[in-house]
């Protein structure tokens, strides 16, 4: 597993070049590889990059899309700014939890799914909105929700 | 009868060939494509409303050899989500307003800079991106441009504090100046534009300044892509000039019971009915990055402000006293005298907290908190307190 990430991490760094522009960029792909940042990857990176391993930590702990702890497979971000909560956000929110069992910033026992809420995603006019990765969903019903989720239990 | 609002039909037009207009201004010459931007009056269509040929002239002059151009796609600001739909609908016109920039300018490499919430354009935009490249090839400029994503944090929309993420770093701003213009990205000469004032240099290109300056008002000049939603008869994204009233925007877009509307996002300002007809929308009244929310007598003003809170408390950077601190105790505070723990004279000690907050804070974000709390609680006091 070790070898593996070092490989892995190596593999990043001839993509984008061993220079600090290149962190979030190779976060952003160990994100998507492992769902988080685990603590191997990044102190691999801080070794790759040379700089500090508390650096890379402290970068990646500013952006809510970079994850230090254990996500699922498929992270829903349900947006909670005003027109979305206007346009009863709650509802989706309790439509998750009763299908899958989470409530935001939990993640499900087999690791698939994780809920969390979000600020705005820039759907207001279609609200109410959320993100299953980096796919939008908009002007979600309950019933709506419950289809789309049905669909990534499948994946 | 309400007068009816004037629309433009600008931003979406796809009738235009833009390597033609490429090579139009080629022929017009850098300088004089500056002055007719700079007497097109536009302005960055951020919110922030710095003049753009103004910016593109200070970088064109920098005698560094290496220059960056950067649209700022970071679109966060709660409400907003016009960009969104020029980079679903026009994404063509911003690569080419950024190749435009570039020649202007002589930088050789370009960066939009785009939210993570919105990666799902990236396909598409990766295809018109090596469209233009190569087109603009065969005109003999040399010009390279990338998607770099954010990670979530909206105060990477604020210029310094995106070049700073995208230099690999936590993306807090940095003190103005050194402005962009001059140290940016890598310390070398950037422009930093929004994704809508790249793609209204494509227009004045097109149509030249004077038409331009036909639209909008003196100090609003163009049309403008609004961002509309909440308690609407018609909610989405509409192009409009900018000089109308408060009132106008009402009755067209209004349920026909609107209480308030806000007027740029949760940093910009909260309208109560009262003010509708003196108000005007540009940068002579209610500045606005394109955000217009509207909310009916059935909306409580303490559960609106209280949303912008937390988003302001969350999305604060931390590194500056005055934001970090301010934010949660503004919070605090109206939630503290929402359970009469509080007298409701301590909205008045908040309130100066907000105005510590405009002086003091490192960035526009500490800065406009207050705008939205203090014509909230200006106007709707009796809603915070009861």
């Amino acid at each position: 597993m070790i070898s593996n990430n070092e490989e892995f991490i190596s593999q990043l760094a001839d993509k984008y070049g061993r220079n600090r522009e290149s962190l979030l960029p190779m976060l952003q792909e160990v994100m998507d590889q492992f769902y988080y940042l685990n603590e191997d990857c990044m102190i691999t990176i801080a070794k790759e990059l040379d700089i500090s391993t508390a650096d890379v930590y402290g970068t990646a702990s500013f952006y809510s899309f970079l994850d230090t702890n254990e996500q699922g497979k498929h992270v829903i971000r349900v947006c909670q700014t005003i027109i979305c909560d206007m346009k009863r956000k709650e509802d989706i929110i309790d439509a998750i939890t009763e299908l899958i069992g989470i409530k935001p910033g939990e993640t499900t026992h087999d690791g698939k799914f994780s809920l969390h809420y979000t600020n705005c995603l820039g759907a207001c006019h279609k609200g109410p909105a959320m993100l299953i990765n980096d796919e939008p969903y908009t002007e979600l019903t309950p019933e709506k929700v419950k289809d789309i989720l049905v669909s990534y239990m499948k994946k | 009868m309400a007068t009816e609002l004037k629309r433009t039909e600008l931003i979406f037009r796809e009738d235009i060939d833009h390597s033609a207009l490429i090579r139009k201004i080629m022929k017009m010459g850098k300088d004089s494509f500056i002055t007719e931007l700079i007497e097109s009056g536009l302005k960055g269509r951020g919110g922030a409303g710095f003049p753009t040929g103004l910016k593109w002239k200070i970088v064109k002059e920098d005698p560094n050899p290496v220059k960056y151009i950067i649209c700022n796609a970071d679109e966060g600001e709660p409400g907003t989500f016009k960009d969104k739909e020029i980079l679903e609908k026009a994404s063509e016109k911003v690569i080419w307003g950024m190749a435009l920039a570039a020649y202007i300018t002589g930088a050789k490499e370009g960066y939009i800079y785009i939210r993570a919430e919105y990666k799902y354009l990236s396909t598409k935009l990766k295809i018109a991106i090596d469209r233009m490249e190569s087109h603009i090839r065969t005109l003999g400029i040399n010009f390279k441009l990338g998607l770099i994503f954010g990670a979530g944090a909206y105060i990477c929309g604020e210029e310094t504090a995106l070049i700073q993420s995208m230099e690999g770093r936590r993306g807090e701003p940095t003190n103005k100046p050194p402005y962009p213009v001059n140290k940016g990205y890598l310390d070398r000469p950037t422009v930093v534009n929004n994704v809508e004032t790249f793609v209204n240099a494509m227009i004045i290109a097109d149509i030249g300044a004077e038409e331009y300056r036909k639209l909008g008002t003196k100090a609003s000049q163009g049309s403008k892509l609004f961002s509309i939603s909440g308690d609407c008869s018609k909610e989405g994204v509409f192009e409009l000039e900018m000089g109308m009233t408060v009132q106008q925007f009402v009755d067209e877009f209004g349920d026909g019971d609107t209480k308030a509307v806000q007027v740029g996002g949760a940093s910009g300002f909260c309208v109560p009915r009262k003010e509708f007809k003196n108000t005007i929308i540009g940068f002579e009244g209610v500045p606005t990055g394109g955000s217009m929310k509207v909310f009916n007598s059935s909306r409580s003003m303490y559960n609106i402000l209280e949303n912008y809170l937390i988003f302001f408390e969350e999305e604060s950077c931390g590194q500056c006293t005055p934001c970090r601190v301010g934010t949660q105790q503004l919070l605090h505070g109206i939630r503290a005298v929402k359970r009469k723990e509080k007298p409701k004279i301590y909205l008045d000690e908040l309130l100066r907290l907000a105005y510590t907050m405009k002086y003091a804070s490192k960035c526009g974000l500490g800065r406009s908190v207050g705008n939205a709390f203090r014509s909230i609680i200006e106007n709707f006091r009796e809603e915070i307190v009861y």
